[in-house]
């Protein structure tokens, strides 16, 4: 039995060394089960409590075009969220449990979502920094080892790409306005750079997760080379509207050739993990009301659908 | 141009309201239902609102004009559509009771020739509105034949709307002479027809069809419920707060 382990183990390690796809019928180590069952449902749980801070902007959006294009991207969201949930169901979980793990507070979402969303700015920062962030993240993801989850994420990718347009189309066009559109972007800016930086987790020497994850090709760059890379790719991008960084230290480093950047204030980012963040209690309490007024709802579809199947 | 203003906002304001659920929903896969539907109903509005404004005698104007920056009283939309969500059934039994009429109205705009691009919107509408009425009827059924809390909840709703009901069939001046024209239906006979389709689901659903009482009007001449003005309030903000500024 433990020689049929050590083999199946050894199995597995080549596979993966071999750039081979995991599928939900192959054996796997519980170590690596575990860790993608915890990543995959923390990525659907940011999707859905993501939708919130942009949802509010909905019924506020400044012209028909930019509240269909939000709705699109909302709606993206949620789809992103379901999909996400059924990768992570092939690992043997169920979906109702891991939405409870979400609502008890037990299961973690992306922090980048306690923070607050005060202007129609906020949401051209978020598609164009949060979503661009998300992308860097998840770009290599869809090259990630276990199968469902790659194959997820090559169609999340796809649409977090026109997310990051919009948004940056939105602050584009901001930056083309009036004084007041212009100071709203910059102030957009300010307030979501540092947190849109931290959205890739600790430094390398700090990250728990990193190496075993990179082992078994689930992660692929660590989280300051992902970092610097979305740094190198925003700061042009800023300069190009007239957006100034927030951030006195960053300069171009000829050698490395890449940006130079100020330090990190970790202390706010272990801050809103712990639950102190802006809006982490008002998140939280809106998913779970918004389940609790839904349970009549869903033990109505499954009243239902008890007494259909009974009839035939 | 009337009759295109009218298209355009029950649209709209419907689509307002849908837009409040965001995040909101019993399931995840009803987030996605709702926006979608909002979704299809915004671009309704951009299509019907383009027209309208470009048939506007005094100076034409964009759809965006014609969302953000008319007041109330400037609103034609039906009062069933500008009342607030409630719990998820008031939000289903109003889109159930406007999909059938709104599918019956955009299925005589698609075939009638008077004005040929109401036509091109209406027949791109009908296909959307197809789906948004399959959708409010299969919860219709679900929540009154499921459990007996979402049936006496999904009754009250209907019976809660049933007063703004009246509205849609309530032909005023420019029904008649968009009736004569061929343009718009002839309500009358569209009653008829949502008639038997509302019945329809309604039994198949357990539920009691409401005595027709006395209606609620207004809509349609720009007299509202107190709804329509923080609706408006909120969706207008940006646009009104910065004028002609381009977002």
């Amino acid at each position: 039995m433990i020689e049929t382990q050590q083999h199946l183990r050894e199995e597995f390690d080549a596979y993966v060394a071999a750039d081979k796809k995991i599928e939900p019928k192959d054996w796997m180590p519980d170590a690596y089960r575990k860790t993608l069952i915890r990543q995959i449902s923390q990525h659907a749980h940011s999707e859905i409590v993501g939708m919130l801070p942009e949802g509010k902007w909905i019924t506020r959006a400044p012209s028909l075009q930019r509240k269909a294009i939000l709705l699109a991207k909302v709606q993206d969201e949620a789809g992103h969220g379901l999909y996400l949930y059924s990768a992570a169901e092939t690992l043997g979980v169920d979906r109702a449990d891991l939405v409870d793990d979400l609502l008890s507070g037990k299961a973690k979402y992306s922090s980048i979502f306690n923070y607050p969303s005060l202007t129609w700015a906020d949401i051209g920062a978020i598609g164009w920094l949060v979503d661009g962030a998300a992308i860097m993240n998840q770009v290599p993801l869809c090259r990630c080892s276990y199968g469902p989850y790659a194959r997820a994420m090559t169609r999340v990718c796809k649409e977090e790409s026109f997310h990051q347009r919009q948004g940056y189309s939105i602050m584009m066009q901001l930056m083309k306005g009036t004084d007041a559109q212009k100071e709203m972007a910059q102030d957009a800016l300010n307030r979501w750079w540092w947190p849109s930086l931290m959205m890739f987790g600790p430094s390398d020497s700090e990250s728990m997760h990193s190496s075993q994850n990179m082992k078994w090709n689930i992660k692929r760059f660590s989280n300051d080379e992902l970092r610097q890379r979305m740094v190198d790719m925003t700061v042009p991008q800023a300069e190009c509207i007239g957006l100034k960084m927030p951030d006195p230290d960053l300069k171009w480093n000829e050698e490395k050739g890449g940006h130079d950047f100020g330090e990190i204030d970790w202390t706010e980012f272990y801050d809103v993990i712990a639950g102190n963040g802006i809006c982490n209690k008002e998140r939280l309490e809106d998913r779970n009301k918004a389940h609790d007024d839904g349970e009549w709802v869903r033990d109505a579809a499954v009243a239902y659908s008890e007494k259909r199947n009974a009839n035939t | 141009m009337h009759a295109l203003l009218r298209l355009g906002d029950d649209a709209l304001v419907l689509a307002q309201r849908l837009g409040e659920w965001c995040g909101h929903a019993p399931a995840l896969e009803e987030d996605i239902a709702l926006t979608n539907i909002a979704l299809d109903l915004i671009g309704q509005t951009q299509s019907y609102l383009t027209l309208a404004g470009s048939l506007d005698p005094d100076a034409p104007k964009t759809d965006d004009e014609l969302a953000f920056l008319r007041s109330e009283s400037e609103f034609k939309n039906l009062l069933l559509v500008e009342q607030s969500n409630g719990h998820f059934g008031d939000t289903i039994a109003r889109q159930f009771l406007f999909d059938q009429y709104a599918l019956l109205r955009a299925e005589h705009l698609a075939q009638q020739t008077f004005d040929l691009d109401a036509a091109a919107i209406a027949a791109k509408a009908v296909k959307e509105i197809r789906y948004h009425a399959a959708h409010s009827s299969k919860w219709i059924i679900r929540l009154g034949d499921g459990t007996s809390e979402s049936h006496s909840r999904i009754q009250k709703s209907i019976d809660d709307l049933w007063a703004f009901t009246g509205e849609m069939f309530a032909a005023d001046d420019v029904d008649i002479a968009g009736s004569i024209a061929g343009l718009l239906p002839d309500l009358s006979a569209l009653k008829t027809q949502w008639d038997v389709e509302i019945d329809r689901v309604l039994v198949e659903a357990t539920l009691i069809r409401p005595k027709d009482g006395a209606m609620k009007t207004g809509g349609r001449t720009g007299v509202h419920t107190e709804e329509l003005g923080t609706m408006l309030a909120e969706m207008q903000i940006l646009p009104r707060t910065h004028p002609g500024a381009s977002w």
